[in-house]
Protein backbone atom coordinates (compact mmCIF):
# COMPACT_ATOMS: atom_id res chain seq x y z
CA UNK A 1 0.00 0.00 0.00
CA UNK A 2 2.82 2.42 0.89
CA UNK A 3 4.51 1.71 -2.41
CA UNK A 4 1.22 2.29 -4.19
CA UNK A 5 0.73 5.75 -2.62
CA UNK A 6 4.35 6.64 -3.31
CA UNK A 7 4.06 5.66 -6.95
CA UNK A 8 0.80 7.56 -7.40
CA UNK A 9 2.29 10.76 -5.96
CA UNK A 10 5.44 10.52 -8.02
CA UNK A 11 3.23 9.71 -11.03
CA UNK A 12 1.20 12.85 -10.40
CA UNK A 13 4.43 14.83 -10.28
CA UNK A 14 5.77 13.66 -13.65
CA UNK A 15 2.17 13.68 -14.90
CA UNK A 16 1.97 17.37 -14.07
CA UNK A 17 4.99 17.93 -16.30
CA UNK A 18 3.45 15.91 -19.15
CA UNK A 19 0.24 17.82 -18.60
CA UNK A 20 1.99 21.20 -18.79
CA UNK A 21 3.64 20.37 -22.07
CA UNK A 22 0.39 18.87 -23.34
CA UNK A 23 -1.36 22.10 -22.35
CA UNK A 24 1.19 24.08 -24.35
CA UNK A 25 0.46 21.87 -27.37
CA UNK A 26 -3.31 22.23 -26.93
CA UNK A 27 -3.15 26.01 -26.50
CA UNK A 28 -1.43 26.40 -29.85
CA UNK A 29 -3.56 23.73 -31.53
CA UNK A 30 -6.77 25.43 -30.34
CA UNK A 31 -5.68 28.83 -31.61
CA UNK A 32 -4.10 27.91 -34.91
CA UNK A 33 -4.85 24.23 -35.71
CA UNK A 34 -1.09 23.68 -35.66
CA UNK A 35 0.55 20.88 -33.70
CA UNK A 36 3.82 22.44 -32.62
CA UNK A 37 6.31 19.58 -32.80
CA UNK A 38 9.05 21.97 -31.63
CA UNK A 39 7.31 22.56 -28.27
CA UNK A 40 9.63 20.13 -26.47
CA UNK A 41 12.80 21.56 -27.98
CA UNK A 42 11.67 25.08 -27.11
CA UNK A 43 11.34 23.91 -23.51
CA UNK A 44 14.74 22.21 -23.65
CA UNK A 45 16.37 25.39 -24.96
CA UNK A 46 14.74 27.46 -22.20
CA UNK A 47 16.08 25.00 -19.63
CA UNK A 48 19.62 25.47 -20.98
CA UNK A 49 19.20 29.22 -20.59
CA UNK A 50 18.21 28.67 -16.95
CA UNK A 51 21.25 26.41 -16.51
CA UNK A 52 23.54 29.11 -17.95
CA UNK A 53 22.12 31.72 -15.60
CA UNK A 54 22.35 29.47 -12.53
CA UNK A 55 25.94 28.57 -13.46
CA UNK A 56 26.73 32.27 -13.75
CA UNK A 57 25.78 32.53 -10.09
CA UNK A 58 22.19 33.80 -10.19
CA UNK A 59 19.90 32.49 -7.41
CA UNK A 60 17.61 29.69 -8.62
CA UNK A 61 14.32 31.59 -8.53
CA UNK A 62 15.79 34.68 -10.21
CA UNK A 63 17.02 32.46 -13.03
CA UNK A 64 13.62 30.71 -13.06
CA UNK A 65 11.61 33.88 -13.62
CA UNK A 66 14.17 35.37 -16.01
CA UNK A 67 13.88 32.17 -18.06
CA UNK A 68 10.10 32.44 -18.13
CA UNK A 69 10.37 35.99 -19.46
CA UNK A 70 12.87 35.02 -22.15
CA UNK A 71 10.77 31.96 -23.07
CA UNK A 72 7.66 34.12 -23.45
CA UNK A 73 9.40 36.64 -25.68
CA UNK A 74 11.09 33.84 -27.63
CA UNK A 75 7.80 32.04 -28.26
CA UNK A 76 6.17 35.28 -29.37
CA UNK A 77 9.06 36.04 -31.75
CA UNK A 78 8.99 32.52 -33.21
CA UNK A 79 5.30 32.96 -34.02
CA UNK A 80 5.76 36.43 -35.51
CA UNK A 81 8.92 35.65 -37.50
CA UNK A 82 8.77 31.96 -38.41
CA UNK A 83 5.13 30.86 -38.25
CA UNK A 84 3.35 33.99 -39.45
CA UNK A 85 4.71 33.87 -43.03
CA UNK A 86 3.27 30.35 -43.43
CA UNK A 87 0.05 31.01 -41.48
CA UNK A 88 -2.17 30.52 -44.53
CA UNK A 89 -0.02 27.82 -46.11
CA UNK A 90 -1.25 24.22 -46.35
CA UNK A 91 -1.07 22.26 -43.08
CA UNK A 92 1.82 20.13 -44.29
CA UNK A 93 3.97 23.24 -44.84
CA UNK A 94 3.42 24.35 -41.24
CA UNK A 95 4.19 20.86 -39.93
CA UNK A 96 7.48 20.87 -41.86
CA UNK A 97 8.31 24.33 -40.49
CA UNK A 98 7.70 23.08 -36.93
CA UNK A 99 9.86 20.01 -37.50
CA UNK A 100 12.54 22.25 -38.99
CA UNK A 101 12.37 24.37 -35.87
CA UNK A 102 12.75 21.22 -33.76
CA UNK A 103 15.89 20.14 -35.63
CA UNK A 104 17.42 23.63 -35.55
CA UNK A 105 16.84 24.14 -31.81
CA UNK A 106 18.18 20.67 -31.05
CA UNK A 107 21.33 21.16 -33.15
CA UNK A 108 22.03 24.65 -31.88
CA UNK A 109 21.70 23.45 -28.28
CA UNK A 110 24.06 20.56 -29.03
CA UNK A 111 26.49 22.91 -30.75
CA UNK A 112 26.56 25.40 -27.87
CA UNK A 113 26.29 23.06 -24.91
CA UNK A 114 27.41 19.68 -26.35
CA UNK A 115 25.40 16.47 -26.11
CA UNK A 116 26.91 15.45 -22.77
CA UNK A 117 24.32 15.17 -20.00
CA UNK A 118 24.52 17.84 -17.31
CA UNK A 119 23.00 17.79 -13.84
CA UNK A 120 20.32 20.44 -13.31
CA UNK A 121 19.57 21.69 -9.80
CA UNK A 122 16.23 21.32 -8.07
CA UNK A 123 15.09 24.24 -5.91
CA UNK A 124 13.67 21.77 -3.41
CA UNK A 125 15.54 19.97 -0.59
CA UNK A 126 17.07 16.55 -1.22
CA UNK A 127 15.72 15.09 1.99
CA UNK A 128 12.50 13.18 1.36
CA UNK A 129 9.33 14.27 3.11
CA UNK A 130 7.86 11.73 5.50
CA UNK A 131 4.11 11.53 5.99
CA UNK A 132 3.08 8.66 8.27
CA UNK A 133 5.53 5.94 7.32
CA UNK A 134 5.58 6.85 3.62
CA UNK A 135 8.44 8.86 2.09
CA UNK A 136 7.85 11.30 -0.76
CA UNK A 137 10.56 12.94 -2.87
CA UNK A 138 10.62 16.65 -2.05
CA UNK A 139 11.22 17.45 -5.72
CA UNK A 140 8.16 15.41 -6.72
CA UNK A 141 5.93 17.34 -4.33
CA UNK A 142 7.56 20.67 -5.20
CA UNK A 143 7.31 20.14 -8.97
CA UNK A 144 3.65 19.19 -8.62
CA UNK A 145 3.08 22.38 -6.61
CA UNK A 146 4.83 24.57 -9.19
CA UNK A 147 2.81 22.96 -11.98
CA UNK A 148 -0.45 23.59 -10.15
CA UNK A 149 0.47 27.24 -9.52
CA UNK A 150 1.20 27.73 -13.24
CA UNK A 151 -2.11 26.13 -14.18
CA UNK A 152 -3.99 28.31 -11.70
CA UNK A 153 -2.28 31.39 -13.13
CA UNK A 154 -3.31 30.42 -16.66
CA UNK A 155 -6.88 29.69 -15.57
CA UNK A 156 -7.25 33.09 -13.90
CA UNK A 157 -5.61 34.81 -16.87
CA UNK A 158 -7.89 33.26 -19.49
CA UNK A 159 -11.04 33.35 -17.40
CA UNK A 160 -10.92 36.78 -15.79
CA UNK A 161 -8.75 39.18 -17.82
CA UNK A 162 -9.78 41.11 -20.91
CA UNK A 163 -6.64 40.00 -22.77
CA UNK A 164 -7.38 36.37 -21.89
CA UNK A 165 -10.94 36.76 -23.15
CA UNK A 166 -9.71 38.36 -26.38
CA UNK A 167 -7.30 35.45 -26.89
CA UNK A 168 -10.07 32.90 -26.45
CA UNK A 169 -12.22 34.89 -28.88
CA UNK A 170 -9.42 35.10 -31.45
CA UNK A 171 -8.93 31.33 -31.27
CA UNK A 172 -12.64 30.61 -31.73
CA UNK A 173 -13.70 33.10 -34.32
CA UNK A 174 -10.96 35.23 -35.91
CA UNK A 175 -13.32 37.08 -38.27
CA UNK A 176 -15.68 38.19 -35.52
CA UNK A 177 -12.71 39.06 -33.34
CA UNK A 178 -11.36 41.46 -35.97
CA UNK A 179 -14.79 43.07 -36.08
CA UNK A 180 -14.45 43.65 -32.33
CA UNK A 181 -11.15 45.41 -32.98
CA UNK A 182 -8.99 42.55 -31.65
CA UNK A 183 -5.56 42.26 -33.28
CA UNK A 184 -5.82 38.54 -33.97
CA UNK A 185 -2.23 38.10 -35.17
CA UNK A 186 -0.82 39.45 -31.93
CA UNK A 187 -3.16 37.27 -29.90
CA UNK A 188 -1.69 34.22 -31.64
CA UNK A 189 1.80 35.54 -30.89
CA UNK A 190 0.97 35.97 -27.20
CA UNK A 191 -0.49 32.44 -27.24
CA UNK A 192 2.80 31.05 -28.55
CA UNK A 193 4.63 33.06 -25.90
CA UNK A 194 2.48 31.64 -23.10
CA UNK A 195 2.84 28.11 -24.46
CA UNK A 196 6.62 28.56 -24.51
CA UNK A 197 6.47 29.82 -20.92
CA UNK A 198 4.49 26.79 -19.75
CA UNK A 199 6.91 24.53 -21.63
CA UNK A 200 9.87 26.23 -19.93
CA UNK A 201 8.37 25.45 -16.52
CA UNK A 202 7.97 21.81 -17.56
CA UNK A 203 11.58 21.71 -18.79
CA UNK A 204 13.01 23.17 -15.59
CA UNK A 205 10.94 20.83 -13.42
CA UNK A 206 11.83 17.67 -15.35
CA UNK A 207 15.53 18.42 -15.90
CA UNK A 208 16.61 17.48 -12.33
CA UNK A 209 15.00 14.07 -12.93
CA UNK A 210 16.11 13.21 -16.48
CA UNK A 211 19.29 15.34 -16.58
CA UNK A 212 19.89 18.14 -19.04
CA UNK A 213 20.78 17.25 -22.60
CA UNK A 214 19.52 18.38 -26.01
CA UNK A 215 17.36 15.27 -26.41
CA UNK A 216 15.84 15.32 -22.95
CA UNK A 217 12.37 16.42 -24.13
CA UNK A 218 11.97 13.84 -26.91
CA UNK A 219 10.42 11.24 -24.60
CA UNK A 220 8.51 13.86 -22.62
CA UNK A 221 6.96 15.19 -25.83
CA UNK A 222 5.62 11.73 -26.64
CA UNK A 223 4.10 11.50 -23.16
CA UNK A 224 2.64 14.98 -23.74
CA UNK A 225 1.08 13.77 -27.00
CA UNK A 226 -0.37 10.82 -25.12
CA UNK A 227 -1.75 13.20 -22.48
CA UNK A 228 -3.27 15.59 -25.00
CA UNK A 229 -4.78 12.69 -26.94
CA UNK A 230 -6.22 11.14 -23.78
CA UNK A 231 -7.71 14.45 -22.64
CA UNK A 232 -8.92 15.33 -26.12
CA UNK A 233 -6.84 17.70 -28.21
CA UNK A 234 -9.48 20.41 -27.96
CA UNK A 235 -9.60 20.73 -24.17
CA UNK A 236 -7.01 22.52 -22.00
CA UNK A 237 -8.45 20.92 -18.86
CA UNK A 238 -8.33 17.56 -20.62
CA UNK A 239 -4.64 18.01 -21.42
CA UNK A 240 -3.82 18.53 -17.74
CA UNK A 241 -6.03 15.69 -16.48
CA UNK A 242 -4.70 13.48 -19.28
CA UNK A 243 -1.14 14.32 -18.21
CA UNK A 244 -1.78 13.41 -14.58
CA UNK A 245 -3.44 10.15 -15.64
CA UNK A 246 -0.62 9.21 -18.01
CA UNK A 247 1.95 9.93 -15.28
CA UNK A 248 0.14 7.71 -12.78
CA UNK A 249 -0.57 4.92 -15.28
CA UNK A 250 3.06 4.91 -16.38
CA UNK A 251 4.29 4.55 -12.80
CA UNK A 252 1.78 1.92 -11.74
CA UNK A 253 2.36 -0.19 -14.84
CA UNK A 254 6.12 0.14 -14.27
CA UNK A 255 5.73 -1.04 -10.67
CA UNK A 256 3.17 -3.80 -10.93
CA UNK A 257 3.61 -5.23 -14.42
CA UNK A 258 6.83 -7.19 -14.20
CA UNK A 259 7.87 -7.17 -17.87
CA UNK A 260 7.55 -3.35 -18.20
CA UNK A 261 11.05 -2.31 -17.19
CA UNK A 262 12.27 1.30 -17.42
CA UNK A 263 13.30 0.89 -21.06
CA UNK A 264 9.78 -0.19 -21.98
CA UNK A 265 7.95 2.59 -20.11
CA UNK A 266 7.63 4.82 -23.17
CA UNK A 267 5.62 2.04 -24.78
CA UNK A 268 2.90 2.82 -22.24
CA UNK A 269 2.52 6.29 -23.76
CA UNK A 270 2.21 4.89 -27.25
CA UNK A 271 -0.28 2.29 -26.02
CA UNK A 272 -2.38 5.08 -24.46
CA UNK A 273 -2.38 7.02 -27.76
CA UNK A 274 -3.37 3.92 -29.72
CA UNK A 275 -6.12 2.82 -27.34
CA UNK A 276 -7.67 6.30 -27.14
CA UNK A 277 -7.63 6.73 -30.91
CA UNK A 278 -9.32 3.37 -31.40
CA UNK A 279 -11.85 3.53 -28.55
CA UNK A 280 -12.68 7.24 -28.18
CA UNK A 281 -10.84 9.43 -30.71
CA UNK A 282 -12.19 12.68 -29.22
CA UNK A 283 -10.55 11.86 -25.86
CA UNK A 284 -12.07 12.22 -22.41
CA UNK A 285 -12.96 15.92 -22.63
CA UNK A 286 -12.71 16.70 -26.34
CA UNK A 287 -15.41 17.79 -28.71
CA UNK A 288 -15.95 15.81 -31.86
CA UNK A 289 -14.70 17.95 -34.70
CA UNK A 290 -17.31 18.56 -37.36
CA UNK A 291 -16.08 19.70 -40.73
CA UNK A 292 -18.38 20.99 -43.38
CA UNK A 293 -17.45 19.53 -46.73
CA UNK B 1 -20.48 66.27 -45.44
CA UNK B 2 -21.85 62.77 -44.97
CA UNK B 3 -20.52 60.46 -42.24
CA UNK B 4 -19.68 57.70 -44.70
CA UNK B 5 -18.90 58.51 -48.32
CA UNK B 6 -18.16 55.85 -50.89
CA UNK B 7 -17.03 56.49 -54.46
CA UNK B 8 -16.01 54.13 -57.24
CA UNK B 9 -15.92 51.17 -54.87
CA UNK B 10 -14.75 47.94 -56.45
CA UNK B 11 -14.22 44.59 -54.76
CA UNK B 12 -13.15 41.17 -55.88
CA UNK B 13 -12.83 37.62 -54.62
CA UNK B 14 -9.89 36.03 -56.40
CA UNK B 15 -10.39 36.87 -60.08
CA UNK B 16 -14.09 37.57 -59.79
CA UNK B 17 -15.07 41.19 -59.57
CA UNK B 18 -18.19 41.60 -57.44
CA UNK B 19 -18.59 45.37 -57.15
CA UNK B 20 -18.21 47.66 -60.15
CA UNK B 21 -17.75 51.21 -58.94
CA UNK B 22 -20.40 51.83 -56.29
CA UNK B 23 -21.13 55.29 -54.94
CA UNK B 24 -23.30 55.91 -51.90
CA UNK B 25 -23.38 57.84 -48.67
CA UNK B 26 -24.71 57.58 -45.11
CA UNK B 27 -25.61 60.82 -43.37
CA UNK B 28 -24.67 61.49 -39.74
CA UNK B 29 -27.48 59.99 -37.65
CA UNK B 30 -29.32 58.75 -40.74
CA UNK B 31 -30.47 55.31 -41.86
CA UNK B 32 -29.48 54.17 -45.33
CA UNK B 33 -30.47 50.86 -46.82
CA UNK B 34 -29.00 48.90 -49.69
CA UNK B 35 -31.49 46.56 -51.33
CA UNK B 36 -30.96 43.87 -53.89
CA UNK B 37 -31.43 40.23 -54.74
CA UNK B 38 -29.16 37.39 -53.69
CA UNK B 39 -25.70 37.85 -55.17
CA UNK B 40 -26.17 41.54 -55.98
CA UNK B 41 -23.15 42.39 -53.84
CA UNK B 42 -24.84 43.68 -50.68
CA UNK B 43 -22.77 41.70 -48.17
CA UNK B 44 -19.61 42.41 -50.13
CA UNK B 45 -20.36 46.14 -49.93
CA UNK B 46 -20.42 46.03 -46.14
CA UNK B 47 -17.31 43.85 -46.06
CA UNK B 48 -15.55 46.30 -48.34
CA UNK B 49 -16.34 49.22 -46.02
CA UNK B 50 -14.72 47.26 -43.17
CA UNK B 51 -11.66 46.24 -45.12
CA UNK B 52 -12.57 42.56 -45.12
CA UNK B 53 -12.16 42.10 -48.89
CA UNK B 54 -9.72 43.38 -51.45
CA UNK B 55 -11.05 46.71 -52.67
CA UNK B 56 -10.30 49.65 -54.89
CA UNK B 57 -11.92 53.08 -54.78
CA UNK B 58 -12.59 55.71 -52.18
CA UNK B 59 -14.16 55.14 -48.76
CA UNK B 60 -14.23 58.09 -46.37
CA UNK B 61 -15.45 57.99 -42.79
CA UNK B 62 -15.88 61.33 -41.09
CA UNK B 63 -13.72 62.83 -43.82
CA UNK B 64 -10.81 60.38 -43.38
CA UNK B 65 -9.78 57.82 -45.99
CA UNK B 66 -10.30 54.33 -44.60
CA UNK B 67 -10.01 52.22 -47.76
CA UNK B 68 -7.09 49.82 -47.51
CA UNK B 69 -6.81 49.99 -43.73
CA UNK B 70 -6.99 46.92 -41.50
CA UNK B 71 -10.41 45.85 -40.19
CA UNK B 72 -9.26 46.23 -36.56
CA UNK B 73 -8.29 49.86 -37.20
CA UNK B 74 -11.52 50.71 -39.02
CA UNK B 75 -13.55 49.26 -36.15
CA UNK B 76 -11.60 51.41 -33.69
CA UNK B 77 -12.82 54.54 -35.52
CA UNK B 78 -16.36 53.67 -34.44
CA UNK B 79 -17.78 51.46 -37.19
CA UNK B 80 -19.55 48.42 -35.76
CA UNK B 81 -20.38 45.62 -38.18
CA UNK B 82 -23.06 43.02 -37.46
CA UNK B 83 -21.94 40.42 -39.96
CA UNK B 84 -23.84 37.95 -42.09
CA UNK B 85 -24.46 34.90 -39.89
CA UNK B 86 -24.23 37.10 -36.75
CA UNK B 87 -20.64 36.21 -35.84
CA UNK B 88 -21.56 34.91 -32.40
CA UNK B 89 -18.77 33.56 -30.18
CA UNK B 90 -20.66 30.32 -29.66
CA UNK B 91 -18.61 28.86 -26.78
CA UNK B 92 -18.49 32.07 -24.75
CA UNK B 93 -21.20 33.37 -22.46
CA UNK B 94 -23.61 36.14 -23.45
CA UNK B 95 -21.82 38.55 -21.14
CA UNK B 96 -18.40 37.64 -22.55
CA UNK B 97 -19.74 38.28 -26.05
CA UNK B 98 -20.87 41.71 -24.94
CA UNK B 99 -17.56 42.48 -23.22
CA UNK B 100 -15.76 41.65 -26.46
CA UNK B 101 -17.91 44.21 -28.22
CA UNK B 102 -16.41 46.89 -25.99
CA UNK B 103 -12.83 45.61 -26.46
CA UNK B 104 -11.67 48.30 -28.86
CA UNK B 105 -13.39 51.18 -27.16
CA UNK B 106 -11.47 53.72 -25.16
CA UNK B 107 -12.54 54.46 -21.58
CA UNK B 108 -13.29 50.96 -20.32
CA UNK B 109 -14.32 52.24 -16.90
CA UNK B 110 -17.97 52.43 -17.86
CA UNK B 111 -18.29 48.84 -19.04
CA UNK B 112 -20.89 48.00 -16.39
CA UNK B 113 -22.94 51.04 -17.37
CA UNK B 114 -22.83 50.07 -21.04
CA UNK B 115 -23.89 46.52 -20.22
CA UNK B 116 -26.90 47.90 -18.34
CA UNK B 117 -27.81 50.27 -21.17
CA UNK B 118 -27.59 47.54 -23.82
CA UNK B 119 -29.61 45.13 -21.73
CA UNK B 120 -32.33 47.78 -21.49
CA UNK B 121 -32.78 47.49 -25.27
CA UNK B 122 -32.62 43.69 -25.13
CA UNK B 123 -33.98 42.54 -21.75
CA UNK B 124 -33.78 38.88 -22.80
CA UNK B 125 -29.97 39.14 -22.93
CA UNK B 126 -29.95 40.25 -19.31
CA UNK B 127 -31.84 37.11 -18.33
CA UNK B 128 -29.40 34.95 -20.31
CA UNK B 129 -26.23 36.78 -19.22
CA UNK B 130 -24.34 33.74 -17.91
CA UNK B 131 -25.56 31.34 -20.58
CA UNK B 132 -23.34 30.00 -23.40
CA UNK B 133 -24.18 32.05 -26.50
CA UNK B 134 -24.42 28.94 -28.68
CA UNK B 135 -27.50 27.88 -26.74
CA UNK B 136 -29.48 31.00 -27.70
CA UNK B 137 -32.20 30.90 -30.36
CA UNK B 138 -31.57 32.51 -33.74
CA UNK B 139 -33.51 35.63 -32.80
CA UNK B 140 -31.68 35.98 -29.51
CA UNK B 141 -28.34 35.55 -31.28
CA UNK B 142 -29.28 38.32 -33.71
CA UNK B 143 -30.14 40.53 -30.75
CA UNK B 144 -26.82 39.61 -29.14
CA UNK B 145 -25.02 40.56 -32.35
CA UNK B 146 -26.65 44.00 -32.43
CA UNK B 147 -26.04 44.44 -28.70
CA UNK B 148 -22.38 43.45 -29.12
CA UNK B 149 -21.99 46.04 -31.85
CA UNK B 150 -23.63 48.64 -29.65
CA UNK B 151 -21.05 48.01 -26.90
CA UNK B 152 -18.48 49.71 -29.15
CA UNK B 153 -20.50 52.95 -28.85
CA UNK B 154 -20.27 53.19 -32.62
CA UNK B 155 -21.02 56.22 -34.79
CA UNK B 156 -21.99 53.94 -37.64
CA UNK B 157 -23.72 50.57 -37.42
CA UNK B 158 -23.50 48.18 -40.37
CA UNK B 159 -26.28 45.59 -40.37
CA UNK B 160 -26.10 42.60 -42.70
CA UNK B 161 -29.55 41.04 -43.23
CA UNK B 162 -30.74 41.06 -39.63
CA UNK B 163 -34.01 39.44 -40.77
CA UNK B 164 -32.43 36.34 -42.28
CA UNK B 165 -34.01 33.12 -41.04
CA UNK B 166 -36.08 34.75 -38.32
CA UNK B 167 -39.82 34.72 -37.62
CA UNK B 168 -41.66 37.89 -38.78
CA UNK B 169 -42.53 38.86 -35.21
CA UNK B 170 -38.89 38.70 -34.13
CA UNK B 171 -37.82 40.68 -37.20
CA UNK B 172 -40.32 43.42 -36.38
CA UNK B 173 -39.01 43.57 -32.82
CA UNK B 174 -35.40 43.88 -33.98
CA UNK B 175 -36.24 46.62 -36.49
CA UNK B 176 -38.11 48.51 -33.78
CA UNK B 177 -35.06 48.39 -31.53
CA UNK B 178 -32.73 49.46 -34.35
CA UNK B 179 -34.91 52.52 -34.89
CA UNK B 180 -34.82 53.29 -31.16
CA UNK B 181 -31.04 52.93 -31.09
CA UNK B 182 -30.72 55.21 -34.10
CA UNK B 183 -32.79 57.92 -32.45
CA UNK B 184 -31.60 57.70 -28.87
CA UNK B 185 -27.91 57.01 -29.44
CA UNK B 186 -27.59 59.08 -32.62
CA UNK B 187 -26.00 56.11 -34.39
CA UNK B 188 -26.08 56.17 -38.18
CA UNK B 189 -27.15 52.87 -39.75
CA UNK B 190 -26.24 51.22 -43.02
CA UNK B 191 -28.67 48.34 -43.49
CA UNK B 192 -28.44 45.65 -46.12
CA UNK B 193 -31.66 43.70 -46.61
CA UNK B 194 -33.63 41.36 -48.81
CA UNK B 195 -36.78 42.22 -46.91
CA UNK B 196 -37.29 45.40 -48.90
CA UNK B 197 -40.64 46.39 -47.39
CA UNK B 198 -39.34 46.53 -43.83
CA UNK B 199 -36.05 48.12 -44.84
CA UNK B 200 -37.78 50.92 -46.77
CA UNK B 201 -40.05 51.62 -43.79
CA UNK B 202 -37.04 52.03 -41.55
CA UNK B 203 -34.62 53.89 -43.81
CA UNK B 204 -34.62 57.47 -44.96
CA UNK B 205 -32.42 56.81 -47.97
CA UNK B 206 -32.19 53.74 -50.20
CA UNK B 207 -30.01 52.30 -52.96
CA UNK B 208 -30.91 49.42 -55.23
CA UNK B 209 -28.07 47.11 -56.21
CA UNK B 210 -28.00 44.80 -59.23
CA UNK B 211 -24.93 42.65 -60.00
CA UNK B 212 -22.58 45.02 -58.24
CA UNK B 213 -23.95 48.30 -59.61
CA UNK B 214 -26.30 50.91 -58.15
CA UNK B 215 -29.27 50.98 -60.52
CA UNK B 216 -31.54 53.29 -58.53
CA UNK B 217 -31.31 55.52 -55.48
CA UNK B 218 -33.29 58.15 -53.66
CA UNK B 219 -35.34 58.85 -50.52
CA UNK B 220 -36.80 55.60 -49.18
CA UNK B 221 -40.36 56.91 -49.56
CA UNK B 222 -39.87 57.55 -53.29
CA UNK B 223 -38.42 54.09 -53.92
CA UNK B 224 -41.33 52.54 -52.12
CA UNK B 225 -43.76 54.16 -54.55
CA UNK B 226 -41.75 53.18 -57.63
CA UNK B 227 -43.63 50.66 -59.78
CA UNK B 228 -40.59 48.63 -60.81
CA UNK B 229 -39.39 48.30 -57.22
CA UNK B 230 -42.83 47.34 -56.05
CA UNK B 231 -43.21 44.58 -58.63
CA UNK B 232 -39.69 43.14 -58.28
CA UNK B 233 -38.90 43.57 -54.62
CA UNK B 234 -42.07 44.24 -52.68
CA UNK B 235 -44.24 41.69 -54.45
CA UNK B 236 -47.58 43.48 -54.79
Amino acid sequence: MDIFVQQVVSGLSTGGIYGSLALALVMIYQATDVVNYAQGEMAMFSTYLAWTMINAGLPYWVAFFATLTVAFVGGLLIERVVIRPVERAPLLTIVIVCIGLLVILNSVAGWIYSYIQKPFPSPFPEKPIQIGNVFFGAHDIGALGVTLVVLLFLYVFFRYTTLGLAMRAAAQNPTSSRLCGIRVGWMLGVGWGLAALVGAVAGMMVAPVVFLDPNMMAGILIYAFASATLGGFTSPLGAVVGGLLVGVIENLVGTYVSFIVTELKLTVALAVILIVLVVKPSGLFGRVAVHRV
Amino acid sequence: MALLEVEGLEAQYGWTKVLHGLAFAVEEGGITTILGANGAGKTTTLRAVCGMVKTAGEVRFDGHRIAGRATEDIVRLGIAHVPEGRGTFMQLTVEENLRLGAYARRGRGTLAGDLRRVVEYFPVLGERRGQIAGSLSGGEQQMLAVARALMLRPRLLLLDEPSLGLAPLVVREIFRIVRAINREERVAVLLVEQNAAMALDLADHAYLLETGRVVMSGPAGDLKKDDAIRRSYLGY
